[in-house]
């Protein structure tokens, strides 16, 4: 793993170095060359490190005063909220932290589709990282009915259901995942249990991410390949150490100022009304997080092709890296996908939209326009863009930026920073 | 620093499209807006306006709703009404709550006591509809969390009775609400004039009373608002000043080798 | 490692001692929180008196009661319990009480039915005194709840409690 011999000064640090080489692995994630290019895009993996382990740590506490139990649920949230020290913070900071993490990992996956990390050799990276991806919105969704409001029970209800559009086994598919005729008792205790235990996959798969990650180094904003260790990279202890942690703290205010002063804005009003049953809510809408993934379904007429449509709009992202016919791999360079980028983001944007407004009118209409151009922008433009784009000069090295005009017009300033230096 | 700028815009840009989302989420009448004591950042409940709002809601809403989710002792605690520990027990001694088994494994009824939970007016969810006329008077606990609009959605609808607008027909029991979902309610209105007798010689106007009782209903709802604001101001006071401290700290390590954060 | 920096290594440097201050703190700050929601909480406190109707006990019998989730003996003595109690020489006992104090009215003996050994629930009118003999390590307590034989390091605990009428007792 690591990319030089290394030997722990102390005699007991060799001897147990020998044996368990903890100390190759410190001093290897210490020295880790990182390229000192990275703008602050890249701190988003520092800040969802923290997030996971902010999430894993307020959940299990969270879970020593919860019940689940459909009868006693609603009310031991109540408990927490009202009784436990501290409860109210760290359930909020918990509700909260769910929406933080998500808002972080939509960064750091744009962050990626601009500066083309998924591509060779990245592509491992990537894909566990949308496995991370997957089971996060899994866990988000279980963690979500756990409170047993109206908006868990009758997410719940309208999520599992979608699992009986299956041909065929799909009824039976839901009775299995429900342990009943409906979403009862049952389904609660098991989405506690799996809740618990997802995370903790999710940790497994971050670390199988970094370690790929390691494998060919980080990506840069240039996106051209560079020697490690050399003048193209730092040390990533103490600099980047403290450049994330930098940028963590501002993510931090901002984390703050929603668990402190609007602690329920990202949540639903009806999730403080008990499960019932018998009562649907006008209008049931899932986290902000699934919005666009719920606007892709609703916006396909069959039912069938619906769930099939935004199940696809996740795996089409798994098989990016080869889509993605472009050699050059920073959008920096490619001034016509940089346009189709920012549409992406737009189209994204606007499908988180139209997924909390009713499915009816324009909106429905706008929602269809918008999964359209979310599948061409992945199977269409990206395949015929990259062979047929011309793309702009790449510089040698990042720190020997090609003479004459950058296409990114902040990147030259900095580059020209550089030169002035060297 | 530039491509910190487009983070923060970012943010801006995501959190704005959030808030449109939750605050287009249906609206038929704008609600009525009051500058509750409790808002903005220093935000503290009025101490006289929730003693207030209890005596209107033991007076007036405890016949049909209950609080189930609050025990006797909470009126005592801080940041709440904070009545006295003896007036707190001299109004749970009011109710009877059901105790036992005993040594003779006989369930039976005694005076409530500051540990116990607010005596509810029904026994149940479907007493409570039977009761009412097929309409189940909500549990207020966390009433105003339940609602969008929070406080000023259950101040407007106190304040929203009015005859119904011409063509509109109403069931009996049914009654118009300009700023209930569909307009109608089958709460005939809470609130008269001097319906209840304040103790502080405060005028009891439906105004008043339907402002007092708004703001013990969001002291039921976060009975820790104010620890949670003056926790909040410190932690960011203190992140702020750490994410300075950061700063210069990055200023310095990265000015050992010849590159710009 | 760049040039500068192994230059001065042991630089005094302000600005990040500062820094490393403050964050520590605020990590101290933060762990708080976890750590204080596993103290009882409000409502475990709330629960914290009981009261007992003892007007049907008769001398030398004994009820228990449940207070804080632990049995409480509530023990009416008969005179020559008391009598023995109140006879010991304290310098016989391993954890030196008066049985004045322990026993304010010395007809009623309420006390926490734990042994101080490891926290087991005694067995009433057995061992050496005839009074609290406790089976998992063979600790004796006497009629005055006070430890003579065994591994239990000092008597059984007497709870705050109070008569609030002559039938009734507060514990707590």
């Amino acid at each position: 793993m690591s990319d030089h011999e290394y030997t722990p000064k102390s005699k007991v640090g060799k001897w147990f170095n020998d044996r368990l080489p903890l100390l190759t692995l410190a001093n290897h994630l210490t020295d880790y060359p990182t390229p000192k290019n990275l703008n602050y895009w890249w701190t988003f993996g520092g800040i969802l490190t923290f997030c996971l382990i902010t999430q894993i740590i307020t959940g299990i506490i969270l879970g020593m005063h919860y019940v689940a139990h459909a009868d006693l649920a609603f009310q031991s949230v109540e408990h927490i909220m009202r009784d436990v020290n501290y409860g109210w913070l760290i359930r909020y900071v918990h509700a909260n932290g769910a929406s933080m993490f998500f808002l972080a990992v939509y960064i750091h996956i744009f962050r990626s589709l601009y500066y083309g990390s998924y591509k060779s050799p990245r592509e491992v990276i990537w894909i566990i990282g949308m496995l991370i991806y997957f089971l996060m919105m899994a866990t988000a969704f279980m963690g979500y009915v756990l409170p047993w409001g109206q908006m868990s029970f009758w997410g719940a209800t309208v999520i599992t259901n979608l699992f009986s559009a299956i041909p065929l086994v799909g009824d039976s598919i839901t009775t299995w995942l429900w342990g009943g005729y409906s979403v009862d008792n049952p389904t609660l205790t098991r989405f506690f249990s799996l809740h618990y235990l997802f995370p903790f996959l999710i940790l497994g798969l971050v670390i199988l991410h970094i370690w790929a990650l390691h494998v060919p180094g980080n990506n840069n904003p240039i996106g051209i390949d560079i020697k490690k260790p050399s003048k193209d990279t730092v040390p990533f202890h103490p600099y980047i150490v403290i450049k994330d942690l930098f940028a963590l703290l501002i993510f931090l205010i901002i984390f703050a100022f929603f668990v402190f002063f609007s602690p329920n804005i990202l949540g639903h009003a009806d999730n403080y009304i008990e499960a019932n049953p018998l009562v649907t809510p006008a209008h049931i809408v899932p986290e902000w997080y699934l919005l666009p993934f719920y606007a892709i379904l609703r916006s396909v007429p069959d039912k069938l092709l619906g769930v099939i449509a935004m199940f696809a709009a996740i795996f089409v992202l798994v098989i990016l890296p080869w889509l993605d016919t472009s050699k050059v791999r920073s959008t920096v360079f490619r001034p016509i996908y940089k346009q189709f980028y920012w549409f992406l983001v737009a189209d994204v944007l606007i499908l988180g939209y139209v997924g909390a407004m009713p499915a009816e009118g324009l909106y429905l209409l706008i929602a269809r326009v918008a999964t359209a151009y979310y599948f061409a922008h992945f199977l269409i433009i990206l395949p015929f863009l990259g062979m047929k784009e011309k793309t702009t000069p790449l510089p040698l090295s990042i720190t020997e930026p090609v003479l004459g005009g950058s296409a990114d017009m902040a990147m030259a300033k900095n580059n020209n920073d550089y030169k002035e230096k060297l | 620093m530039k491509n910190f700028f487009k983070l923060i815009t970012f943010f801006t840009l995501i959190s704005s499209l959030i808030f449109s989302n939750v605050n287009a989420a249906g609206e038929k009448h704008e609600l009525l807006k009051v500058d509750w004591s409790f808002k903005s950042f220093f935000g503290k409940f009025d101490r006289a306006s929730l003693q207030r709002g209890y005596q209107v809601y033991s007076e007036v809403c405890a016949s049909c709703h209950s609080l189930k989710h609050l025990s006797y002792r909470n009126l005592a605690e801080k940041g709440g009404p904070e009545f006295t520990e003896l007036e707190v027990k001299a109004i749970a001694s009011n109710f009877e709550v059901t105790d036992g088994p005993n040594s003779d494994g006989e369930m039976f009824e005694r005076p409530a006591k500051l540990s116990d939970k607010f005596v509810m007016p029904y026994a149940n969810v479907q007493e409570a509809i039977a009761a009412n006329g097929g309409a189940y008077p909500p549990d207020m606990s966390v009433l105003v969390k339940a609602r969008g609009g929070g406080a000023n959605y259950i101040y407007s609808v106190l304040m929203g009775y009015e005859d119904p607008p011409a063509g509109m027909e109403l069931d009996d029991g049914v009654y118009y609400n300009k700023y209930m979902y569909g307009n109608k309610i089958k709460m005939a209105s809470p609130l008269d004039d001097d319906i209840v007798e304040y103790a502080d010689g405060t005028k009891a106007t439906i105004d008043q009373m339907a402002k007092d009782v708004t703001t013990f209903l969001q002291w039921t709802a976060e009975p820790h608002l104010e620890t949670r604001h003056k926790m909040g101001f410190r932690v960011i006071i203190y992140l702020t000043v750490l994410t300075i401290l950061v700063y210069f700290s990055m200023k310095k390590i990265w000015s050992r080798i010849e590159t710009k954060v | 490692m760049s040039e500068s920096d192994k230059k001065k290594p042991n630089r005094r440097d302000f600005i990040l001692t500062a820094t490393t201050a403050a964050g520590a703190v605020g990590v101290g700050a933060a762990v708080w929180p976890l750590v204080d929601q596993m103290n009882p909480d409000a409502s475990v406190k709330a629960l914290a008196s009981t009261e007992v109707d003892v007007s049907s006990v008769q001398p030398g019998q004994s009820i228990t009661v449940i207070w804080r989730g632990k049995p409480v003996f509530i023990k009416r003595r008969t005179q020559d319990e008391i009598d023995s109690a109140r006879a010991v020489d304290l310098s016989e006992l391993k954890h030196p009480e008066k049985d004045e104090d322990r026993a304010k009215d010395p007809e009623w003996l309420v006390m926490l039915g734990v042994c101080t050994h490891l926290g087991c629930v005694p067995l009433t009118d057995k061992g050496d005194y005839n009074a609290w003999f406790c089976p998992c390590h063979g600790s004796h307590y006497d009629t005055s709840g006070r430890i003579r034989k065994g591994p239990a390091p000092t008597n059984m605990e007497i709870p705050k409690y109070e008569f609030v009428n002559s039938n009734t007792i507060k514990i707590g």
